[in-house]
């Protein structure tokens, strides 16, 4: 503890500092043992598949659910007893568009400046305005905005009562390309300006944008640090195949020594194990054929993940 | 660290309400439309003192104390003869196929046998598979019979005229005398609308944040539950008092209903009401899981509202368990108020005993509504 104590007084301040946090639906135990620390000014990615926990992990956080047990702090507030604080001053965007249709962008922005009992609402909104570039449809409805439009706005709105932490429920899902480049650029600017970030998705581009990376499995968090370090620490070795007909290799593949994992990618198949002796060895004998071409690669943070979910939850960290 | 009801939070959501109101057209249309539809179609149509009713005579007789009675039927306004028939298979044919409601035979020798001293039968056939359709009419028979044979016996001689009743009979029927369904149904009307329009839109419009996805919005920002259940609640206030005077305007000018009692006093009743509907509302929509589900709820608790409050047919002509039911309602005990005021001019001392129940029925409503609403955040 004390070491820890000491680090700190160094790094810029935890924003999110959670430790054994445990929520249940029913008798469904949906988050077990969570616990994640996120600095100020920190782009902190949340990965896992779908029903894994992760936004009722961040509906934690946000003071929206309370956790059955564990304790910590959000922006130095308690998760149990202080969620209406943290939720006066948390950012919090939700997985989908849920922000008035039947509203204006104007209208949309002003009842939430209104919820967040601001005072100086019209010089904000309008701010916010601008900077969406909305400016000029302002008296539009929120209901006939594009998804990449929507959820800018949506950005805006979490963002209209300058939060010092945002979270991030998938907000680029089913948006195109370059507005997610965009947003995340954003994101990236916001972060500069000292706000923590934890940001949900399943896109591994993302993920690889984020500072550090968490990944949750069946409600279990089995591994957290930088994109790098995950990939060190899973220790995989991955080859990449090429030629024709890679649907027969990979059934061939499949129960051979070594391989863990194949997963086609286009015009290449990545093959992945741990074992690199045993997975050299089957590939040493498949090459022999002369039908595929074999060449070492680096795993990706697809593969480790995969990888990741394959494993028996005790076998984290 | 509690925190306080902010009236601008508030404000802001009432406001938020009123836009999305106004942009909901065919909400905003049937605000206005069900009330005033509905009071016209009922208001007009409901008849619980049906008159003219198809009456066939099989007359067998043709003597003037027979003619006198028919011309009676004739005159109450209750019957009206639309034919006159030869035959017995005839008249059952027609009361089988529903042509007539009533048959009325006279048989043959009636004067004779009556003026000899030995009572003739005087037959009344009803098609009463609806008793209501005929109850009024079949009321008004031993008089009409009494009043022809009087007219017609009477300085005769006969022994056979009806003696005067040794007492002397009166009825004063208070507070709509002439029976005037409208004066019943066009209050009542006042009771099933509200009944109906704001369960169902507050049932809505807490299903409907939910369904779009917007109440986990609504519930990340730091308005409290009590601001937005009430934020919320309070178009539907105003919705209500509008249609309440729509329809007291209608029900003035359109249908003459007396309105004896105080309207001050009315309008603090209907607010009472609007809020126990609205508290119901409420707790469906924390219940329910989308707005389908809410209307079919707002149905279940609707159909047995109309049916046995009161609304529809009369409250004491229930068995004990039915009148028990009717007794949770609010609107049975509105029934009361609206008709007391109006029709009666009750004052708030009479009234009393039609009130708590509703105050009973709001608390019990609201205490499972907070209930289910923390545990949906959960």
């Amino acid at each position: 503890m004390s070491e820890t104590r000491s680090e700190q007084s160094e790094q810029p301040p935890l924003v999110i500092d959670v430790r054994g946090l445990n929520k249940h639906f029913g008798s469904k135990h949906v988050v077990k043992d969570f616990s994640l620390q996120v600095e100020a000014g920190e782009i902190y990615g949340f990965l896992g598949p779908n029903g894994s926990g992760k936004t009722t992990s961040i509906r934690m956080l946000c003071g929206l659910l309370t956790p059955d047990s564990g304790e910590g702090t959000c922006l130095g507030y308690d998760v149990i007893r202080e969620t209406a604080a943290i939720k006066r001053e948390v950012g919090y965007m939700t997985q989908r568009f849920s922000l008035w249709e039947d509203l204006t962008i104007r209208e949309n922005l002003e009842f939430i400046a209104r919820m967040y009992g601001m005072r100086d609402r019209k010089p904000a909104v309008n701010a916010a305005l601008e900077q969406l570039g909305l400016s000029a449809r302002r008296d539009q409805l929120a209901g006939a905005l594009s998804g990449g439009w929507k959820q800018r706005l949506a950005l805006a709105a979490c963002m209209l009562h300058r939060p010092q932490l945002l979270l991030l429920d998938e907000p680029t899902a089913g948006v195109d390309p370059k507005a997610r480049r965009e947003f995340w650029e954003e994101i990236h600017v916001l972060a500069g300006r000292g706000i923590a970030v934890l940001v949900s998705t399943h896109y591994m581009d993302e993920a690889e944008r984020c500072h550090r990376l968490a990944y949750i499995f069946e409600g279990r968090l089995l591994a957290t640090g930088t994109a790098a370090d995950l990939i060190a620490r899973q220790a995989l070795v991955t080859w990449v195949a090429t030629g024709r007909d890679l649907q027969s290799l990979e059934q061939r593949l499949a129960g051979l020594p070594g391989v863990q994992q194949v997963t086609p990618f286009g015009n290449s198949l990545h093959i992945t194990g741990r074992d690199a002796a045993a997975l050299e060895g089957t590939i040493a004998s498949l090459q022999t054929e002369g039908r595929w071409r074999f060449a070492p690669s680096e795993p990706t943070l697809e593969d480790v993940f995969i990888d990741l979910m394959g494993q028996t939850p005790t076998v984290t960290q | 660290m509690r925190q306080r009801f902010s009236w601008s939070r508030w404000s802001g959501i009432v406001v938020k309400e009123f836009v999305q109101l106004r942009r909901d057209r065919l909400t905003f249309a049937m605000i206005v439309g069900i009330p005033l539809i509905q009071l016209l179609l009922f208001g007009f149509a409901i008849n619980s003192d049906p008159k003219h009713l198809p009456t066939a005579v099989l007359s067998q007789d043709h003597s003037p104390i027979a003619r006198s009675f028919i011309a009676g039927l004739q005159n109450s306004q209750y019957f009206h003869v639309t034919q006159r028939l030869q035959s017995e298979a005839q008249a059952a044919e027609l009361l089988l196929r529903g042509d007539v409601q009533f048959v009325v035979t006279v048989p043959p020798n009636f004067e004779r046998d009556l003026i000899r001293g030995t009572p003739p039968t005087l037959l009344v056939e009803a098609d009463a598979t609806d008793p209501s359709a005929t109850g009024n009419a079949l009321a008004t028979l031993p008089q009409i019979a009494s009043i022809a044979l009087s007219r017609e016996l009477q300085g005769t001689g006969y022994a056979l005229a009806p003696e005067p009743l040794a007492i002397d009979l009166r009825v004063h029927r208070l507070y709509n005398p002439e029976g005037v369904t409208a004066f019943n149904i066009v209050p009542g009307l006042l009771g099933v609308i509200l009944t109906m329009t704001m369960v169902l839109m507050t049932g809505l419009a807490m299903t409907r944040e939910r369904e779009r996805g917007t109440f986990e919005n609504l519930l990340a920002t730091p308005a409290l539950p009590i601001e937005v259940m009430t934020g919320k609640i309070m178009p539907y206030i105003l919705i209500g008092l509008i249609q309440v005077t729509l329809i007291l305007l209608a029900a003035r000018f359109v249908f003459a209903v007396p309105m004896v009692g105080s309207l001050l006093l009315l309008y603090a009743a209907v607010l009472l009401f609007i809020a126990a509907n609205l508290t119901l509302g409420m707790t469906f929509s924390s219940i329910a899981r989308n707005q389908l589900q809410a209307m079919q709820m707002t149905f279940f608790f609707f159909l047995p509202s109309i049916l046995l409050s009161g609304f529809m047919f009369p409250f004491r002509g229930m068995p004990q368990w039915a009148q028990l039911i009717g007794t949770v309602l609010p609107l049975t005990h509105f029934l009361v108020l609206v008709r007391g005021i109006l029709l009666k001019g009750s004052g708030p001392a009479q009234l009393w005993p039609a009130v708590w129940p509703i105050v009973a029925f709001m608390l019990v409503v609201l205490a499972i509504g907070v209930k289910t609403y923390r545990r949906t955040l959960d």
